[in-house]
C-alpha cells in the first residue's frame, strides 16, 4: 500500500476530534468512531496522528483497530453492501446470497470493487431477523433476499 | 498478619491473605507447571493474565478448572494441582497451543531453554493430536531482535516489558482470536517502530518467538581467516553471569577463566571494555564539570542536568520519544564505541595492522550494542569501529561449541594496553554505576583533594528511581538522578523537559538492574531480582577487589592521552570519542 | 392517550412535592387531548428496514389531505415484536392491527378506516389455520400466551416523547425510590422479587446491586450492558427503540441503590436508531431533572454518558465491556475480583443488561409479590425471547418463565414455515445448545436450560427445521466463536479453531470415528479452562448436537451421507426407479462411468464412482435423477 498524505484539513480535524475528547487516552475508542465517521475508514497514518494527539503509542492504537471489527483500515466501496450473517439470516440461506453478490462482483468479503463502486462486508446480528434474510446496501435495506434477485439490486446502483 | 487456611493436594497449607493458589503450592513443594505467568519479584512486575490456562487446578465445589497464578487462596478451599482432570486439560491445552506452533525447534534460538518446549516434555506430549491450520506471519530480522511471531503464545510478557516496565510502546498484543499476536503498529518491522532494541522483551519471551540476532557464526568465520587479526572487548557486566550458563552460581565472577576462554577461542589480543569505561570517565566526567562550571559562572545556555550516554538503548530512546532534548545527553560516545575508536586507531598503529583487517568484537549483555556498533556515524569509509557484537549467551554458546572445559579454566588476564582497568570502570555493569565511578574522578578533579571512601552507597541499590545529592568539599552540593527502566527515566525525561528537574546530573540504563539485566544476558525468569542482586554483588566485589578504583588513575588511559589523545575534551578526544544524536521519532510508517 | 392516567402521575408528582416538575417544566400539549384516534407505525428497525418511514410520511399526509391533523394522532412507536408480518400500523382506540401495510396503503387506511369508519379487511392478520380476518391483536396466536413487563411500553408509547413514559408510569419508581425507599430497600425490594440478570447467566440482580452498594468507595458506576451480541437476538435493541426512558429511570434507581452518580450505557455502534432514541431520551430527562443534579428536588444526582461498542461479541462479557469503555481492547480478565469490586476504572461497578433494568421500574412500582407471582418460583417473571429462523411468527416476544417451548414455538411462533419438521431449537445463541423434540415440554426457566445442556443467554432463540443439518449448524456456531474469541487465552483462541476444523473435515465427508472422540474431549476441555464465559461455553453446540443428534454425525462419519443435505461434500446422487425409462442418456453423459444400466431397464449410480459433477441431471428429461 502506498503511503497515503492526509491534507493539513484532514490532520486538523482528527485534532479537533481527539480535542473534543479532551485528548484523553481512555476516549480512544470513541475518537476512532469519530474519526471513521468523519473519513470513512482509518488507514496507518490517520492512526499515528490519533496515537500522537491522545499521547499513547501507535501499537496501541493499532491493537484496538484490529481488535474491533467495527473499524476498517480499507475505504468502503460508494455502495457498500453488508449482508447480516446472524444464525436467522444463516439459517433462512444467508449463505447463498452472499456467495451470489461475490460471484456477481467478483470480490471477497472485506474487499472493494476496482471501480470502487461495492464493497461487500458481513454484519453481525442486526436483530431485523424478521426480513432474513437482510442486506443493507448503503443505508437502504433489501428484506427476504434470495440469490436470485441478487442482480437486479446490484442493477440499482448501475 | 492475616492468613487463610486451606488444603492442598492434602496437604494443609497456610498462607497470607491474598497469596495465590500458584505461590501457595510452591510454597509446599508443588510445582504448578505455569507458561505466560511472569514475574520480577522486588520489582513489583508481575503478568499474569491467566491466558495460556497451563496452570489451571481444580477447587473443590468450582464449576471449572481455575488458573492457580490469578486465583487467591480462601479458607477452607480445597484444590487439586494434579488430578487427572487437571493433567487432561493441561495436556490438552499444550497439545493446542503445540498445534500452532511451528515444529522446528532442531534450529530455533531458543532451543534447549525453551519454556514450551520444557513443558512438552514435562507433559509428556508426543504427539499433537490436533492439527490444523497455522499462523503464517513472517519473520522480521532487526539490526538485534529477530521476531518470529508464528512462535508467539501470546502469554503477553513482552507485552508487558515493552509498555509496563520500559514505556517504549513497539509491542502490543494485535488482530483477535487465533490471529491474534503481539507485534508492531501494522505488523511493520521492528526497525521501524519505536524499538530501543534493549532486548527486554527477548529475555521474558518463553518461546523462539523473540531471540537476539545470532552473530556467533560471523565470530566464526573471522577467527578461521588468518588474514584478519580479531580482537575482543568483554563489557563488565558479562564476566559475572556467563558462568550461570556453565551451571556456575550467578553472582560468581568468571573474568579470568572468561579471558582464558576467549584466547583459547583465537582472539589474537583479549581486552577490556572496562579500560573503555575509565576512558568515559574521563570524557563525560570532563563534560560535567565543565558544564557545571559555566553553570556556576551564570551561563545560561548550558544544558543541565547532563544524562549519560553509555547505554545504546537509552540513547535509541530519547532519540526517538525526546527528540527536542537531544542537546542534552552527554555526547561521549559509549565505552563499547570508545573501545572501537581507539583499537582501529591508535591500537591498529601500534601493531601495524590495517584498519580493514582488524576486526573488534564485543561480548555484551546487551542486543542494543549489536544495533550501536552499525550505527553509519560509528563507521569510517563503511568499516566500522566495531564490527560485531556478541552476547553473554552467544559467547557461552561459542565456548561449548569450541568444546572448551569453561568450569576448570585456570585463571588468565586481560592483554594490554586496552585490557587494564579500574574499579570504576568495573561498576559500569550495575545501575548507578556510571555515576559513581564519574563522581569519584569528578570529586578529585574539581576539589582537588583524594577521595577517602570511594563507594557511595547512597546511590546504590535497584530502587527503579534513585537521588542524592553529594558534598563536593563543601564547594558544592551535586545532585543526582539515576533511572533503570525506560518508564523510570521518561519520568526524569518528563521532568527535565518541563524544566523541574532539580539534577546537575542523571545516569540512565535502559534495562532494569543496568547492564547486568541486560538483554543479552543468561535467561533466567526476566532477569530475577534476586539475580540481579547477585550479579549486582559481583560487580561491587570486582571493584573492591581492585587496586586502582578511579577511572584518571589508570595507568593506560593516562598513558593514552599522552600518546595519542591529548586533553580530556580535547580535538582528537572530541573527533574520536564524542558524538551527536538524531531525531528518530519521524519513522515513515510503510505497510506493504 | 391514557390521558387520565397522565394528570394522575401528575397528581402523583404533586403530592410527592416533585417541586421541579410541577415548577412549570412540564408543560401539557394543549392539543393532545383532542385527538380521537391515533395511527401507531412501528418504528423499531425491522419496520424502518420495510419502509416504516415513507407509511408513517405517507399517513400524516393523507390526514393533512384531509384536514384531520387535530383529531388524527400520527406516531412511531417501538416495537410491536410481530416483526414476521411487519410493517405493522395500529389504529386506536378500537385496536385494529394491520399488517404488512406498504406505503402504497396508507391513502385507504385513513380513507376507509379512519373517515369511513370500515376496517382494511385485506391488512388484517390472517389466522393461519381458520383462515379468519383478525383485528384485535390480542386475539391472536402470536400475543395470547405473552405478558408484556418488559415490553410493557414498546409499540404503546412515542419513544422520542417523554411524557408518554411519564403517563404510564414513567419516572414513578424513580420517585418512589427516592422519597420513600432508602437504598438499601431498594435492593431489598429487587432482591425479594427474585430478579435474575436477563443477559445470560442469571446472577440474583438485587444480590448483585447489595454487593456493590456494601462495597465502600467513593466512586461507583452503573453499567448498561447493551452490547447484545447473540446473534438473532434483539430483545435490548428493541427495548432501547421502544421505551428507552425505562432503562433511563432503572439506571438511575440502582444508582440511588449502590450509591453511584455516574450511568454508563454501552451500546453496539450498529444500533443507529437506539442510539439516537436514547439520546434524545437522555436529552429530555436532562431537561426535566430526572437527570442531573438534585433530582426532584431529593439532593440526589446522577449524569448519564453513551459509550460505543465497535463491534466484538465478546465485549458482552462484564470485564471485556469494562476494559472496552476504558478505551482498551475488550479482553476479559479472570474474576474475581468482580466489577462489583473493581470494575470500571477499578471502582466498584453494577452491571445490568437492558432488559434487567426494563423490569425495575415496574417491581418498585408493583412491588416484589407481584413480580414473583409470575415465572416460576427459581425464575420470576417474564423473558423476552426473540423468535426467528425457519418459524411462520417471526418476532420478539415476551412469556412469562415457564412457559414450555412447545407453547412457543406451535401456539405463539405459529409452527415450523412450509409445514416442515421441526428439528431442534437453539438458545442462548452461540453459547448456547440445540434442544430437541424431547425438551418441547420443558418448562422454561434458567435453571431447565441449562440442564438440557443449554442456556437462557439473552433470548436468542432460533429454529430449525428438518433441513437443517445438526453438524452444519455446530459448525456455524463454532464460526462464530472463532471469529469473536479475543485470542487472550489458548483453549478458546486455538480449541474453537480446532473444533470448527475437525467439524469441517466431518462436513466434507473426511471424519473419522476417532475424530469424534477428540471432538468430545476438546470441547470438555475447553469449557473446562477457558478464561471468560465465552469460551466457557463455545462448545455447547458442539456438545448438545453430539448428544441429540449422534446419529447424524455418525452417518456423517461412517456413511458419508448428510440427511439434511446441508453439506454440499455428502450429497449424493440418486435415480428413482419409478421415474427412470432406461434412456442411457445420463450412461453416456456420465464423465467417469459411474452410471450403469442397459437400455429400458431402470439405471443406478454407484456412489463410489461419481464425482457429483451433476452432467446427468442436466441430462435427464424425466426429472428422475435427485440429489439427497
Amino acid at each position: 500500500m502506498a503511503k497515503l498524505i492526509l491534507s493539513n484539513d484532514k490532520i486538523e480535524k482528527i485534532k479537533a476530534i481527539c480535542k473534543s475528547f479532551n485528548n484523553e487516552k481512555g476516549e480512544v475508542i470513541n475518537v476512532l468512531h469519530k474519526v471513521q465517521g468523519t473519513l470513512g475508514y482509518l488507514p496507518a497514518e490517520v492512526q499515528e496522528v490519533i496515537a500522537q494527539e491522545l499521547n499513547v503509542s501507535l501499537a496501541h492504537v493499532y491493537g484496538i483497530v484490529t481488535f474491533y471489527s467495527f473499524f476498517s483500515m480499507t475505504p468502503k466501496g460508494e455502495h457498500p453492501i453488508s449482508i447480516c450473517t446472524g444464525t436467522a439470516c444463516y439459517v433462512r440461506g444467508a449463505e447463498k446470497v452472499l456467495d451470489e453478490f461475490k460471484r456477481q462482483l467478483s470480490i471477497k468479503v472485506g474487499e472493494t470493487t476496482p471501480d470502487g463502486k461495492f464493497s461487500i462486508n458481513c454484519l453481525r446480528c442486526v436483530g431485523v431477523c424478521g426480513l432474513a434474510p437482510i442486506v443493507y446496501v448503503g443505508d437502504k435495506a433489501y428484506g427476504k433476499m434470495t440469490p436470485e434477485i441478487v442482480k437486479d439490486v446490484l442493477a440499482e446502483y448501475i | 498478619m492475616e492468613t487463610v487456611k486451606l488444603i492442598i493436594d492434602n496437604k494443609e497449607v497456610e498462607v497470607a491473605k491474598g497469596t495465590t493458589v500458584l505461590k501457595a503450592a510452591h510454597e509446599c513443594g508443588i510445582e504448578i507447571p505455569t507458561l505466560c505467568y511472569f514475574s520480577i519479584d522486588g520489582m513489583n512486575i508481575e503478568n499474569k493474565p491467566g491466558g495460556c490456562r497451563v496452570c489451571v487446578v481444580e477447587i473443590e465445589g468450582r464449576r471449572n478448572l481455575a488458573p492457580a497464578c490469578a486465583t487467591d487462596c480462601e479458607n477452607g478451599m480445597i484444590v487439586h494441582t494434579h488430578s487427572m482432570r487437571v493433567i487432561n486439560a493441561r495436556r490438552t491445552v499444550v497439545e493446542l497451543i503445540l498445534s500452532d506452533h511451528p515444529a522446528d525447534c532442531l534450529v530455533c534460538g531458543k532451543a534447549g531453554k525453551c519454556e514450551l518446549q520444557d513443558l512438552a516434555q514435562r507433559l509428556g506430549i508426543r504427539a499433537i493430536p490436533y492439527q490444523g491450520e497455522q499462523s503464517t506471519y513472517r519473520k522480521d530480522m532487526s539490526p538485534s531482535i529477530l521476531r518470529d511471531v508464528d512462535k508467539c503464545v501470546m502469554c503477553r510478557r513482552c507485552e508487558m516489558m515493552c509498555n509496563r516496565v520500559q514505556s517504549v510502546g513497539a509491542l502490543s498484543a494485535i488482530n483477535r482470536g487465533f490471529t491474534s499476536v503481539v507485534a508492531p503498529a501494522f505488523e511493520m518491522d521492528l526497525e521501524k517502530s519505536p524499538c530501543t532494541y534493549c532486548g527486554q522483551c527477548v529475555t521474558a519471551c518463553p518461546t523462539g518467538a523473540l531471540t537476539e540476532v545470532d552473530h556467533t557464526s560471523k565470530v566464526i568465520r573471522a577467527l578461521s581467516d588468518p588474514t584478519k587479526t580479531v580482537i575482543v572487548q568483554t563489557a563488565p557486566a558479562v564476566r559475572v553471569a556467563l558462568g550461570e550458563e556453565f551451571g556456575i552460581p550467578a553472582g560468581t565472577s568468571v573474568t579470568g577463566q572468561m579471558a582464558a576462554a576467549l584466547r583459547r577461542l583465537g582472539f589474537n589480543a583479549v581486552f577490556d571494555t572496562d579500560f573503555a569505561a575509565d576512558l568515559t570517565i574521563m570524557e563525560e566526567g570532563t563534560e560535567l564539570l565543565d558544564r557545571i562550571g559555566r553553570f556556576l559562572k551564570g551561563d545560561k545556555t548550558v544544558k543541565l542536568p547532563i544524562l549519560t550516554s553509555c547505554c545504546p538503548g537509552w540513547v535509541n530512546f530519547f532519540e526517538t520519544n525526546f527528540t527536542d532534548l537531544l542537546d542534552v545527553p552527554s555526547t561521549a560516545k559509549s565505552p563499547q564505541q570508545m573501545f572501537g575508536a581507539i583499537a582501529k586507531t591508535y591500537y591498529a598503529d601500534k601493531i601495524g595492522v590495517k584498519r580493514e583487517d582488524l576486526v573488534v568484537v564485543s561480548i555484551m549483555p546487551c542486543l542494543a550494542k549489536k544495533y550501536e556498533c552499525q550505527r553509519d556515524e560509528f563507521k569510517v569509509n563503511d568499516n566500522p569501529d566495531v564490527d560485531i557484537v556478541l552476547s553473554t549467551r552467544e559467547l557461552a554458546g561459542l565456548i561449548k561449541q569450541a568444546n572448551i572445559d569453561f568450569k576448570n579454566l585456570a585463571a588468565e588476564d586481560f592483554d594490554t594496553p586496552l585490557g587494564e582497568s579500574t574499579g570504576a570502570g568495573a561498576i559500569f555493569g550495575v545501575t548507578g554505576g556510571v555515576i559513581e565511578a564519574a563522581t569519584r574522578t569528578a570529586y578529585e578533579v574539581f576539589t582537588g583533594k583524594k577521595l577517602e571512601k570511594v563507594e557511595f552507597e547512597a546511590i546504590r541499590g535497584l530502587e527503579g528511581i534513585r537521588s542524592a545529592a553529594i558534598d563536593f568539599d563543601g564547594k558544592l552540593m551535586v545532585k543526582i538522578g539515576i533511572a533503570h527502566g525506560l518508564s523510570n527515566a521518561r519520568k526524569l525525561l518528563e521532568d527535565v523537559r518541563q524544566g523541574k528537574s532539580q539534577f546537575h546530573a542523571i545516569e540512565v540504563m535502559a534495562c532494569p538492574g543496568g547492564c547486568i539485566g541486560g538483554g543479552g544476558q543468561p535467561y533466567s525468569q526476566g532477569n530475577n531480582f534476586e539475580t540481579l542482586k547477585k550479579r549486582s554483588a559481583a560487580i561491587y566485589a570486582e571493584d573492591k577487589g581492585k587496586k586502582l578504583r578511579k577511572s584518571h588513575e589508570n595507568p593506560y588511559i593516562k598513558k593514552l592521552y599522552e600518546e595519542f589523545l591529548g586533553e580530556p575534551g580535547g580535538k582528537k578526544a572530541h573527533e574520536l570519542l564524542h558524538t551527536h544524536y538524531f531525531d528518530k521519532s519521524k519513522k515513515e510508517i510503510v505497510i506493504d | 392517550m391514557e390521558i387520565f392516567r397522565f394528570f394522575l402521575i401528575l397528581s402523583f408528582f404533586f403530592q410527592n412535592k416533585f417541586v421541579s416538575l410541577h415548577s412549570g417544566k412540564i408543560k401539557l400539549k394543549s392539543n393532545m387531548a383532542n385527538y380521537k384516534m391515533h395511527l401507531l407505525i412501528c418504528g423499531g428497525t425491522g419496520c424502518k428496514a420495510a419502509q416504516a418511514d415513507e407509511i408513517l410520511t405517507n399517513l400524516r399526509q393523507v390526514v393533512e389531505d384531509k384536514g384531520l391533523e387535530n383529531e388524527v394522532q400520527v406516531i412511531h412507536t417501538g416495537c410491536f415484536g410481530f416483526c414476521e408480518k411487519g410493517p405493522i400500523v395500529k389504529v386506536l382506540p378500537d385496536n385494529t392491527f394491520y399488517t404488512q401495510v406498504t406505503p402504497d396503503d396508507a391513502r385507504e387506511i385513513v380513507e376507509e378506516h379512519i373517515i369511513k369508519g370500515r376496517k382494511v379487511s385485506r391488512l388484517l392478520y390472517e389466522d393461519p389455520t381458520t383462515k379468519e380476518h383478525i383485528s384485535d391483536s390480542k386475539h391472536m396466536g402470536f400475543y395470547l400466551k405473552q405478558h408484556r413487563v418488559a415490553l410493557r411500553n414498546c409499540g404503546f408509547i412515542d419513544p422520542e416523547n417523554i411524557y408518554e413514559y411519564i403517563a404510564r408510569e414513567g419516572y414513578s419508581a424513580l420517585g418512589k425510590c427516592l422519597t420513600e425507599l432508602d437504598p438499601q430497600k431498594t435492593c431489598d425490594i429487587i432482591k425479594q422479587s427474585g430478579l435474575r440478570g436477563r443477559g445470560g447467566g442469571g446472577f440474583p440482580t438485587g444480590l448483585k446491586w447489595e454487593i456493590t452498594k456494601n462495597v465502600p468507595g467513593d466512586q461507583k458506576y452503573v453499567v448498561c450492558n447493551a452490547d447484545e451480541g447473540d446473534p438473532g437476538a434483539f430483545m435490548d435493541r428493541s427495548i432501547l427503540e421502544g421505551d428507552p426512558h425505562c432503562v433511563i429511570e432503572a439506571m438511575a434507581i440502582c444508582a440511588y441503590a449502590i450509591g453511584a452518580n455516574k450511568g454508563l450505557v454501552y451500546i453496539r455502534a450498529e444500533y443507529p436508531l437506539a442510539i439516537e432514541r436514547l439520546k434524545i431520551a437522555i436529552e429530555q430527562a436532562r431537561q426535566y431533572g430526572l437527570l442531573g443534579t438534585d433530582i426532584l428536588g431529593t439532593g440526589f444526582n446522577f449524569e448519564m454518558e453513551i459509550r460505543y461498542g465497535a463491534g466484538a461479541f465478546v465485549c458482552g462479557e462484564e470485564t471485556a465491556l469494562i476494559h472496552s469503555m476504558e478505551g482498551m481492547r475488550g479482553e476479559p480478565t479472570f474474576k474475581p475480583p468482580f466489577p462489583s469490586v473493581s470494575g470500571y476504572l477499578g471502582k466498584p461497578t453494577c452491571v445490568n443488561n437492558v432488559e434487567t433494568f426494563a423490569n425495575v421500574p415496574t417491581i418498585i412500582n408493583h412491588g416484589a409479590e407481584w413480580f414473583r407471582s409470575i415465572g416460576t418460583e427459581k425464575s420470576p417473571g417474564t423473558k423476552v425471547f426473540a423468535l426467528a429462523g425457519q418459524i411462520n411468527n417471526v418476532g420478539l416476544i415476551e412469556v412469562p418463565m415457564g412457559i414450555t417451548l412447545r407453547e412457543v414455538i406451535h401456539e405463539i411462533g405459529g409452527g415450523i414455515k412450509n409445514g416442515k419438521k421441526f428439528k431442534a431449537v437453539q438458545t442462548g445463541g452461540p453459547s448456547g445448545g440445540m434442544l430437541t423434540e424431547k425438551h418441547l415440554d420443558t418448562p422454561i426457566d434458567f435453571d431447565n436450560l441449562v440442564a438440557a445442556g443449554s442456556m437462557m443467554g439473552s433470548g436468542g432463540m432460533i429454529v430449525m427445521d428438518e433441513d437443517s443439518c445438526a453438524v452444519s449448524m455446530a459448525k456455524f456456531y463454532l464460526e462464530f466463536t472463532v471469529e469473536e474469541s479475543c485470542g487472550k487465552c489458548s483453549p478458546c483462541r486455538i480449541g474453537n479453531k480446532r473444533l470448527h476444523e475437525m467439524l469441517e473435515e466431518i462436513s466434507h465427508g473426511k471424519g473419522t470415528m476417532e475424530i469424534l472422540d477428540k471432538l468430545r474431549n476438546l470441547s470438555q476441555v475447553i469449557k473446562d479452562t477457558s478464561l471468560c464465559g465465552l469460551g466457557q461455553t463455545s462448545p455447547n453446540p458442539v456438545l448438545s448436537t453430539i448428544e441429540n443428534f449422534w446419529d447424524e454425525y455418525v452417518e456423517h462419519v461412517v456413511e458419508k451421507k448428510c440427511r439434511a443435505g446441508q453439506c454440499k461434500d455428502l450429497m449424493q446422487y440418486f435415480i428413482i426407479e419409478e421415474k427412470c425409462v432406461g434412456c442411457t442418456a445420463c450412461v453416456r453423459v456420465c464423465p467417469v462411468n459411474a452410471i450403469a444400466g442397459e437400455k429400458k431397464v431402470p439405471h443406478t449410480i454407484k456412489q463410489d464412482l461419481c464425482i457429483k459433477c451433476g452432467a446427468c441431471v442436466e441430462k435427464c428429461k424425466f426429472n428422475a435423477i435427485i440429489t439427497k
